[in-house]
């Protein structure tokens, strides 16, 4: 079909105000922030309604047209490029908060709700309730995040993965049938995923390639009115093992982080373990700001490390969620380039990874953040390898890419799992999988989607 | 380099043993303070140099001025004693370290000189400081500080480049001989620390609080009294230059703020917990910051008055939550101007 012909029938579908082809809107959705190749669609959509969804992807499947779904199109790695061309489907109209169960601590929003509409509206409407937030700008959405597996300031809740947090799914199949996964399936209410047959696994860590998540159960988390940080300084990387296992151990962070990076100067060399609590007393605060300081006293005692005093201004930074420390960072270099790989590995790893991000940033002459945030309880962690760039400065870039797909091998080779992983480290990921397990994935995408229109190019080998 | 004027003699006649006695932190007996105390001054290892939460106050306690304070911290850092954990001693010694960044700049008196905290120059607002130009940041910054770090060395160091930058680049060209000092850090170092290690001072340092007392005194008409109950906390470098403390009653007098007597003010004010914090003393902390707030608010307070950014951001929070204003001196005495 032409793209004229496409156009028109999209645009009978969502009204015109919601489909372009503009060159100029080709060209933004072309691209994302990262090192990516940029690939210009053919068009673009933006649905207002599940049923609209519907419409667009039979449309697609019957007319054998590529569909990459994209919420906040922040991933970085170029999983909302559309690789083979075809439509963008931009859920960004999908915002609505449709539920929030204060008893059973769950929020029901459309896909394109971004997180700091949910933020916003808890605040405002719920304030005794939070969901866990990633340090992405706030324009990230629920479902594009769930998507990937993110993690964020409630990484010690749950599972730590925003995907464990999910008590439901609604999702447009490729095949264009609108299917509810979770307790929603059986009965009015979106509690949780358990104890039916877990389909919702079948939609969460796949990039967009099994179907357009349409709404999502979330849960919700208590907001406790204190909060405090402390952070940890040590000057030796090996001691990160040790130094987070006694964090976690004492079970009251809400979140955990570690980071390294060498600017600002009187920095560099040194590493800080950043826990956030929360209590809802001035006593309960106290208490656990003792517990955690007093696991780490034989530590401190050596002078070899120790907590950190924290001014004003810096501990607000530390307290706000998102982080803005990350935001920042990614724009050091100016020129508005920004790409990180985001490795999932055990937590004895840390020690290496950081070692490897060094090496890899020395040699390739570029700058680094390096750091972790824990998951759940120590169960693993997000290793970040952050190298912002300038993106007029192309061997500047052409290094920073090189670098990326170092840094992906590398974090293979850790025995950690490069996470929202761009195509060339999906493929790695897949070179490395048992080839059963990749064969069961191939299977089941060709189950779900036939024809292959969804955001293909994605988890697919070389 | 000069070594510190510290005569051992004195201290191996001294029965009073005042620097030990008098502190607040550090509970020895008289014969134990003397034995501890004697073993400092041979140069041996002493539990006090590991207990000492570098208050300063011993500075002011020596009856002979025999710099009690200095002398334990050029023996804690020749023995290799850390008050605070290396990594962040060493991150601190990098972050306050002198940038290179000045540039000419003429000034016109009064000159306040800021120190590192450049930040809190507006401050430095309305009649009080009519026609007031501020310098200030790291390459300006007295490295006063370092001597909670068992780093006399770092403050040798860097001293002489920091005073000549303050000649070369502003006070020299300007005409100018008086640097109004806005922090004790700064005043205690030319006045006290430099002299204790015979480094000679260029110009002539002026206590912030004298300049307000002298200031207020010219607005004198213009004073609407506070009316109001205040405690001050008095910062650990005020140690080094109680000549000076007299200054916050006569400023009180002036600007109509009575200081109801209090148990932790005067030679027993208490440190307000931001180095023990950072030496790791968090019991201790939690203890003197308890203390000195419920002594605060028995004395019936309205505002708490500091003059140390450092002390105003530890304490501020634990003094606000108990209904007592924070204020930094100045703005008070802005208050008092209705300004
Ligand atoms: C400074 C910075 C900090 C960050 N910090 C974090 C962090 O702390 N934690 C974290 O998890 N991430 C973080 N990220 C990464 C990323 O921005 C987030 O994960 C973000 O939530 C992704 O959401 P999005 O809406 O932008 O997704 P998109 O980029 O739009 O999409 C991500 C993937 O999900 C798919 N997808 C999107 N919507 C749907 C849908 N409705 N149905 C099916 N598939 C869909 C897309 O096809 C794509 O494959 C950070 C990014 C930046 C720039
Ligand atoms: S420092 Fe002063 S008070 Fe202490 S022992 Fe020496 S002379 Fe006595
Ligand atoms: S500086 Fe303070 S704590 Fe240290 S010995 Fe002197 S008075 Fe005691």
């Amino acid at each position: 079909m032409e793209r004229t012909e496409i156009i028109v029938q999209l645009k009978a579908i969502v009204g015109d105000a919601y489909v372009s082809d503009a060159p100029e809107d080709l060209f933004i959705y072309s691209r994302d922030q990262g090192v990516q190749e940029p690939h210009l669609p053919d068009g673009v959509v933006m649905p207002g309604s599940a049923s609209e969804v519907v419409s667009i992807i039979r449309f697609a499947g019957r007319e054998n047209i590529p569909v990459v779904p994209m919420g906040g199109g922040l991933v970085l790695s170029g999983l909302t490029v559309p690789l083979k061309g075809g439509l963008v489907l931009d859920m960004k109209r999908m915002n609505r908060i449709l539920e929030v169960n204060e008893s059973s601590h769950y929020a029901v929003v459309e896909a394109g709700t971004s997180q700091g509409m949910l933020d916003a509206y808890l605040r405002k409407h719920h304030p005794q309730l939070k969901h866990s937030l990633p340090d992405a700008p706030p324009a990230a959405t629920i479902a594009g995040n769930i998507a990937i597996h993110g993690s964020g300031h409630l990484s010690q809740s749950e599972g730590g993965f925003h995907s464990e947090m999910v008590t439901g799914l609604e999702v447009v199949l490729p095949t264009g049938e609108l299917v509810k996964l979770g307790s929603c399936s059986t009965v009015p209410a979106w509690f949780s995923r358990a104890p039916l047959p877990d389909l919702a696994g079948l939609f969460l860590g796949w990039n967009g390639t099994t179907g357009v998540i349409t709404k999502v159960g979330i849960k919700l988390f208590p907001r406790p009115k204190y909060h405090d940080v402390l952070v940890y300084m040590t000057e030796d990387i090996d001691l990160a093992p040790m130094v987070l296992g006694r964090v976690i151990g004492t079970s009251m962070a809400e979140d955990i982080n570690y980071a390294l990076a060498p600017k600002p100067d009187y920095l560099r060399g040194f590493q800080m373990t950043v826990v956030n609590f929360t209590a809802n007393t001035e006593e309960e605060l106290a208490f656990k700001r003792k517990t955690l300081r007093s696991v780490m006293k034989d530590l401190y005692e050596t002078r070899d490390s120790g907590f950190m005093p924290v001014p004003p201004n810096m501990k607000a930074g530390f307290l706000e969620a998102p982080q803005k420390a990350l935001s920042k960072f990614a724009d050091v270099r100016k020129g508005g380039g920004f790409e990180y790989v985001g490795a999932i590995m055990p937590i004895e790893r840390i020690p290496d990874a950081c070692r490897a991000g060094m090496e890899i940033t020395a040699r390739h002459g570029i700058t680094y953040s390096l750091g972790a945030r824990i998951i759940g309880r120590g169960n693993a962690a997000m290793f970040f390898f952050a190298y912002p760039f300038n993106r007029v400065d192309m061997d500047e870039v052409e290094r920073v890419k090189k670098a990326l797909e170092e840094t992906n091998e590398t974090a293979l080779a850790l025995g950690g799992i490069p996470w929202k992983t761009e195509v060339q480290g999906q493929q790695a990921i897949l070179r490395q999988m048992e080839p059963g397990t990749y064969a069961l994935m191939k299977r089941i995408r060709a189950v779900l989607d036939p024809a292959g229109i969804m955001n293909p190019g994605n988890w697919e080998v070389a | 380099m000069q070594p510190l004027v510290f005569d051992p003699e004195i201290c191996l006649a001294c029965e009073s043993v005042d620097c030990i006695m008098r502190c607040q932190y550090i509970d020895l007996d008289q014969a134990r303070a003397k034995q501890e105390h004697d073993r400092i001054v041979r140069g041996e290892m002493s539990s006090i140099l590991k207990d000492c939460v570098t208050c300063y106050a011993c500075e002011e306690y020596c009856p002979s001025g025999n710099h009690p304070f200095y002398h334990i911290v050029e023996q804690q850092e020749r023995l290799g004693v850390h008050p605070v954990p290396r990594p962040i001693e060493k991150s601190q010694v990098i972050m306050m370290a002198p940038r290179g960044r000045i540039g000419k700049k003429l000034v016109s008196p009064p000159v306040i000189d800021m120190c590192f905290f450049d930040i809190m120059k507006g401050g430095i607002r309305g009649r009080l400081f009519d026609g007031a130009t501020t310098i200030g940041g790291s390459d300006v910054f007295c490295n006063l500080m370092f001597l909670h770090f068992a780093r006399n060395s770092t403050i040798r160091e860097r001293l002489p480049l920091v005073m000549d930058n303050i000649m070369r680049f502003h006070l020299e060209p300007s005409g100018v001989r008086e640097l109004i000092c806005y922090h004790d850090e700064c005043y205690g170092t030319y006045t006290s620390w430099a002299p204790a290690f015979g480094i000679e001072v260029p110009f002539r340092p002026v206590h912030l609080f004298d300049y307000l007392y002298h200031r207020l005194l010219e607005l004198k008409a213009d004073i609407k009294p506070l009316n109001a109950k205040v405690a001050y906390q008095r910062p650990c470098s005020n140690r080094l230059c109680p000549e000076t403390d007299h200054f916050v009653d006569d400023i009180f007098g002036l600007i109509g703020a009575q200081r109801p007597k209090r148990t932790y003010e005067y030679g027993n004010a208490l440190c307000c917990g931001g180095v023990p914090e950072a030496a790791q003393r968090f019991d201790l902390v939690e203890e003197i910051r308890g203390k000195n707030v419920a002594d605060m608010k028995e004395a019936g307070v309205q505002y708490c008055v500091f003059n140390c950014p450092f002390c105003f951001w530890t304490l501020a929070e634990p003094v606000a939550k108990a209904g007592i204003f924070p204020v930094m001196m100045s703005d008070l005495c802005l208050m008092a101007l209705g300004e």
